[in-house]
């Protein structure tokens, strides 16, 4: 049954990342299944997203539609961290122009923002133009190979 | 054991609103593009993290975040005076990120081992954030610090204007001691000295002098209710939609 509930949240994309499913970007912590009561634990990529009372909306929706009785958790027991993100979701990332974050586990003092790897041309030769983007999860790059600008999935 | 933690959470929260209102006032008119999305992105993070905390003093009875940060007129605010102080020119709005920042991210650095959990998870998760509100107050002071006889001046200016008004973020609670024999914090005085061990590290790498802080008067008083004139008209312009219609579904 628990298959079947994460089989429906697959189809719930981030709202501005549409290539990528709330379960591959890691952001639904829990899913307790009680007959047709289903509770959904999730937390936010960043406190301040604006997109999460939307996330929350369109979960409940997918479950109401397929006859279950959601109730959404907004919880920060199992904090997001960038780790969270599926390889599935991280090759989805890549695919959609915007490079995937490196693992958090080497991230101590943000030196690692300095070295993303172009999406375009997998180019390393590239320079972080600002650590604030269009979305607060994203920074601003330049790649010096291809000489495009590009996004990175901020490691956190 | 709810008021120290209340009155903890207070000054929390309000600080970021107050300052994430102030960031937002960047929106449309900064220096450059990407300093224009820098102050609009931290306003977001701010809001969004104070909307955190004012949820969990929901949880301890109090009501709830939109009247928390809508209804509260001045003498209600415990936020400190250094965020309340209007922009001005950007090289104040930097001094005051990298004062304010500095302290905050070790505040919540220091609340990832609170013993009041719900406090103590939200902080891992703040923490990780911050990184990059503190990466980007340290990139500028030192770049800015050491470039132009002018941005040197202005920097210098901003920054002895600032110290006695960033020394009121420390002002002590009337429950240091109980939170710090709880394990819920560790108090304003440890997390002083961390601050000035990282502001000397950051400035001696610029032309920048610290002013000499035992000489500084810290301007006082927010903490307890006690604000400039400044903060009215914020708390005016902030809540004006709100009060028009405050029952409004978005």
């Amino acid at each position: 049954m628990k298959d079947k509930i994460l089989h429906i949240l697959e189809t719930v994309k981030d709202p501005e990342i549409p290539v990528l499913s709330l379960i591959d970007l890691g952001v639904i912590t829990d899913v307790v299944v009680n007959q047709k009561s289903v509770l959904v634990k999730m937390t936010p990529t960043f406190v301040g997203c604006p997109a999460m009372d939307y996330m929350k909306a369109e979960v409940e929706a997918a479950l109401q539609q397929n006859g279950f009785i959601p109730t959404v958790q907004i919880t920060f027991e199992t904090p997001w961290s960038s780790d969270l993100i599926s390889e599935k979701g991280k090759t989805a990332l890549k695919k959609y122009g915007l490079a995937p974050p490196p693992s958090n586990k080497v991230f101590t003092d943000l030196e690692i923002l300095e070295t993303a790897i172009c999406p375009r041309c997998d180019g390393e030769n590239t320079e972080m133009k600002s650590p604030f983007g269009p979305t607060l999860c994203r920074a601003l790059y330049y790649c010096h190979d291809c000489k495009e600008a590009f996004e990175q999935f901020k490691p956190l | 054991m709810n008021l120290p933690i209340k009155e903890l959470l207070y000054k929390m929260a309000d600080d970021q609103l107050i300052l994430g209102h102030r960031n937002s006032e960047w929106t449309g008119m900064g220096p450059l593009l990407e300093e224009d999305i820098a102050f609009s992105s931290m306003a977001q993070d701010k809001i969004g993290q104070s909307l955190a905390l004012y949820t969990l003093l929901q949880g301890l009875g109090e009501q709830d975040p939109d009247t928390v940060a809508f209804m509260r007129n001045s003498n209600q605010f415990h936020n400190c005076q250094l965020v309340e102080l209007p922009n001005q020119e950007y090289d104040f709005s930097l001094i005051r990120h990298f004062l304010y920042d500095t302290a905050e991210a070790l505040r919540f650095e220091m609340l990832t081992n609170s013993s009041y959990e719900p406090l103590a998870q939200l902080a891992k998760k703040i923490r990780g954030e911050l990184r990059y509100h503190t990466l980007h107050a340290n990139t500028w002071i030192k770049q800015l610090g050491s470039a132009t006889p002018e941005s040197i001046e202005r920097l210098q200016k901003s920054l002895d204007y600032a110290m006695p008004f960033a020394l009121g973020i420390f002002e002590p609670s009337p429950y240091e001691q109980e939170l710090i024999t709880s394990g819920i914090f560790e108090g304003e005085e440890a997390l002083q000295k961390k601050w000035q061990a990282k502001l000397e590290s950051i400035i001696s790498q610029t032309k920048l002098i610290l002013p000499d802080l035992k000489m500084a008067k810290p301007e006082l008083g927010g903490r307890k209710g006690v604000h400039t004139d400044h903060l009215q008209p914020l708390l005016d312009e902030m809540s004006e939609v709100f009060k028009i219609d405050p029952g409004a579904e978005w």
